[in-house]
């Protein structure tokens, strides 16, 4: 089959690879209709990842057809039905899935002697993103195995099309997620820092949970306008033209955002963090993350709110606002979106109508076609928000 | 004394008498003899030490006298250094936990010097009656060295500890931490019930299934026969016995001597709080064939002792928690490999694979 590969910084390929194969008594084989490139698949772009190898399948958001069942599956999944795929690979039986926590499950991350020596302990694995997270291949191809499928995949219903479900796989339960753990009440006002995909989701998403005023932050015109006219944002902020904490405290009458999302991660611009691989012993971090964003919804939220980080981050930090953070009491929630609890109540919410999530895609391309998605999506060229691909 | 040197007794920890019953099939007398035999090799070693540093000085102070006895040419020079050996064999033994090393430079030792008094054999010697009976004498001492030495060197480590009669209790995590070579400690909790966690270890015949170091291990009572794969795919084996075995507590082993690898460890279980199910706590150390050199060479090769028993570790969980060994694109090889998936001949190949189901 043909996948898209990645072949090293700023390289991505797509080649010829074999099919893939049923490991796990509970696998599924899956025939990809759709896909999609992420903001965190740059990271692996830009070589901001330890890990990676060359020749490893990138992506985590993928959709579509079983094709292959394992012997273990009984009965829930069968060849021919229609499935969005979540991005952590969870087993359902662990302590972590048990409570909710699936992209922290403790079975599914077989390098979990890697993670743990970054990150403590190991998290869940995930499709597509590095050995760190267990080298699994990812889904910017033809055909995905798909672990433990009676756990994660979630059946399409008639009548919806790929473009409304697909990011159910990753960034609209990531968005969703990002303004649950703000805790809205009536009221509130939001402010989210990066109005890419997943912002443009967290917006959406703070909306339908009833926040009152919700502000955008990004440099770029077209995605502040994407924020305003499709995701709800009532106000927005260019901050190459405004000084952002100054124009917060003026929107919100000095008091500050009940709670601040941060949906930009270690790719802030303007930072130039670098990793070090190594393989034998722990991956040393060179030059930390100088987390821009992070740091700015600190210092804007107001005494007692929430921090809500969705943004990814990989290794450490540098000149991080402890002091404010722990002196105005605020809440700091964070983590991989635990996809598989959001995915059925917004498929309803989907099928209710209260949104659609394909507002966000603005390019569609052929599989082939991919190194040129990355290219777009990584210049944010052409006024690229969301890129879509096609086997 | 040849059949005493062969014979491999079967033993049981003597620090555990209490717990369980003895292995009836243990050869109680063998297992005397082992333990004075251990005494003995010991205590010639010591003797051998201190006979080497008194040799050796008398080498470095006579020399003259010396060459005089034996009936040899009088070469200060050449005694002075060779007393100089006899002091540093003398004090290697004397020094070290493990003198066997030492002892067997004795061996050498030994060597040089009759092939040096066999060079004044012939009938040039004026003096060859005392250079026989010199020779004699150092064939005497060769016969004692190689004793012991293959007497030393054929005990593990524990074999040392076999032979403080009245050492004391020594707790699983002493017999693992006062040994030699690559230590390695690692915990998961399982969220399976003690019985059935202790239970599925107890058979050492699952560990295989999990263990992805293990071609298998077959169970003999309180023995078993250990293959495993060692760096650069190399095939080992070894013999191991139950040391302890506390029913949902604890389980210690340890290898015995002449297998390839020396191991010993311990696994420990405990209820873990809430209904978490059961903690289990591993710590073992191992020395690779090839001894810290190997392991360094596992470690280019990918696998570090650490990586392997927290892998091994986690696969345990894997098989108790969801049936079966999780595998992802790339885990199914040892060795570094692309994230995407294997071509039929590279699965066929592969050692880890396995889909096995369940314990249940």
């Amino acid at each position: 089959m043909r996948a898209n590969c990645w072949e090293g910084k700023k390289k991505v390929r797509v080649e010829q690879v074999p099919d893939p194969k049923i490991l796990n008594s509970r696998d599924a084989i899956v025939r990809i209709t759709s896909t999609a490139i992420c903001g965190s698949d740059l990271h692996l772009f830009n070589a901001f990842v330890p890990t990676m190898e060359k020749g490893d399948i990138l992506g985590h958001e993928f959709m579509g057809e079983v094709v292959e069942t394992g012997p273990g599956l009984k009965g829930n999944l069968k060849v021919g039905d229609r499935v969005v795929v979540p991005f952590p690979i969870a087993c359902g039986s662990c302590f972590s899935c048990q409570k909710g926590l699936f992209s922290v499950c403790e079975n599914t991350n077989p390098n979990a002697w890697l993670a743990e020596k970054m990150f403590g302990h190991a998290t869940a694995g995930i499709f597509g993103y590095s050995h760190l997270t267990g080298g699994y291949a990812g889904g910017q191809a033809e055909f995905a195995r798909v672990p433990f499928a009676d756990v994660g995949p979630l059946k399409v219903p008639e009548g919806l099309t790929d473009e409304q479900v697909l990011f159910l796989s990753d960034i609209f339960p990531t968005g969703y997620m990002g303004a649950e753990m703000c805790d809205i009440q009536g009221g509130d006002v939001i402010a989210v820092w990066g109005a890419g995909p997943v912002g443009q989701f967290a917006i959406a998403s703070a909306k339908m949970l009833g926040a009152e005023r919700i502000i955008a932050i990004d440099r770029f015109d077209y995605r502040l306008r994407m924020a305003r006219e499709k995701a709800g944002a009532t106000d927005t902020i260019n901050y190459e033209d405004i000084n952002v904490l100054e124009a917060l405290k003026e929107m919100t009458g000095g008091r500050g955002p009940d709670a601040c999302i941060d949906a930009v991660g270690l790719e802030a611009h303007g930072h130039t963090a670098m990793y070090a691989y190594d393989r034998a012993k722990q991956a040393m971090m060179l030059e930390s993350d100088r987390p821009i964003a992070l740091r700015e919804t600190i210092l804007a939220c107001r005494p007692g709110g929430i921090v809500s980080v969705i943004g990814v981050y990989g290794g450490l930090v540098d000149k991080f606002p402890m002091g404010a953070v722990m002196n105005k009491g605020l809440t700091i929630k964070t983590g991989q979106c635990h996809v598989h609890r959001y995915m059925r109540p917004l498929l309803e919410r989907i099928q209710r109508g209260d949104i659609d999530p394909s507002f966000v895609i603005t390019h569609r391309l052929q599989l082939d076609e991919a190194p040129h998605g990355y290219d777009i999506f990584n210049n944010k060229e052409d006024e690229c928000v969301k890129v879509v691909l096609k086997p | 004394m040849a059949t005493q040197l062969e014979s491999r007794p079967e033993t049981v920890g003597f620090e555990n008498f209490e717990y369980g019953e003895p292995d009836r099939r243990q050869n109680e007398a063998g297992y005397q003899q082992t333990r004075s035999q251990d005494g003995n090799a010991e205590q010639l070693a010591r003797f051998l030490g201190w006979f080497s540093i008194g040799l050796g000085i008398a080498e470095i102070v006579a020399p003259t006298q010396l060459a005089e006895m034996i009936g040899v040419e009088n070469k200060p020079g050449v005694f002075r250094l060779m007393g100089i050996r006899e002091i540093g064999s003398g004090i290697a033994i004397l020094s070290q936990e493990q003198p066997a090393g030492a002892v067997w430079s004795r061996v050498a030792g030994d060597m040089l010097d009759l092939a040096l008094l066999g060079s004044q054999l012939d009938s040039d010697n004026p003096e060859r009656q005392k250079t026989l009976a010199a020779t004699m004498s150092v064939l005497g001492v060769t016969a004692v060295d190689l004793y012991t030495a293959k007497s030393l060197s054929q005990q593990s480590n524990w074999g040392r500890s076999r032979s403080r009669v009245n050492g004391g209790r020594r707790s699983p995590r002493d017999m693992v931490e006062s040994g030699s070579g690559i230590k390695v400690k690692t915990a998961v909790t399982i969220g399976r019930p003690i019985g059935e966690v202790y239970g599925f270890w107890r058979n050492f015949e699952n560990l295989p299934r999990f263990m992805s170091h293990l071609l298998s291990v077959e169970v003999d009572g309180r023995r078993s026969h250990w293959t495993a794969v060692g760096p650069a795919n190399m095939q080992v084996e070894w013999d191991a016995e139950t040391v302890e075995d506390r029913p949902e507590e604890l389980i210690s082993w340890r290898s015995l001597p002449g297998g390839q690898v020396d191991t010993a460890g311990y696994v420990r279980f405990r209820q873990a709080p809430g209904n978490r199910g059961t903690e289990v706590v591993v710590e073992m150390r191992y020395d690779p064939p090839g001894g810290v050199v190997g392991a360094s060479i596992a470690k280019l090769f990918g696998e570090s002792g650490q990586e392997v028993v927290t892998r091994d570790l986690q696969a345990f969980k894997n098989v108790l928690e969801t049936g079966e060994v999780v595998h992802s694109d790339s885990s199914i090889y040892t060795r570094a490999h692309p994230a995407r998936p294997p071509e039929e001949k590279e699965l066929e190949k592969s050692r880890l694979m396995n889909t096995e189901g369940a314990v249940r």
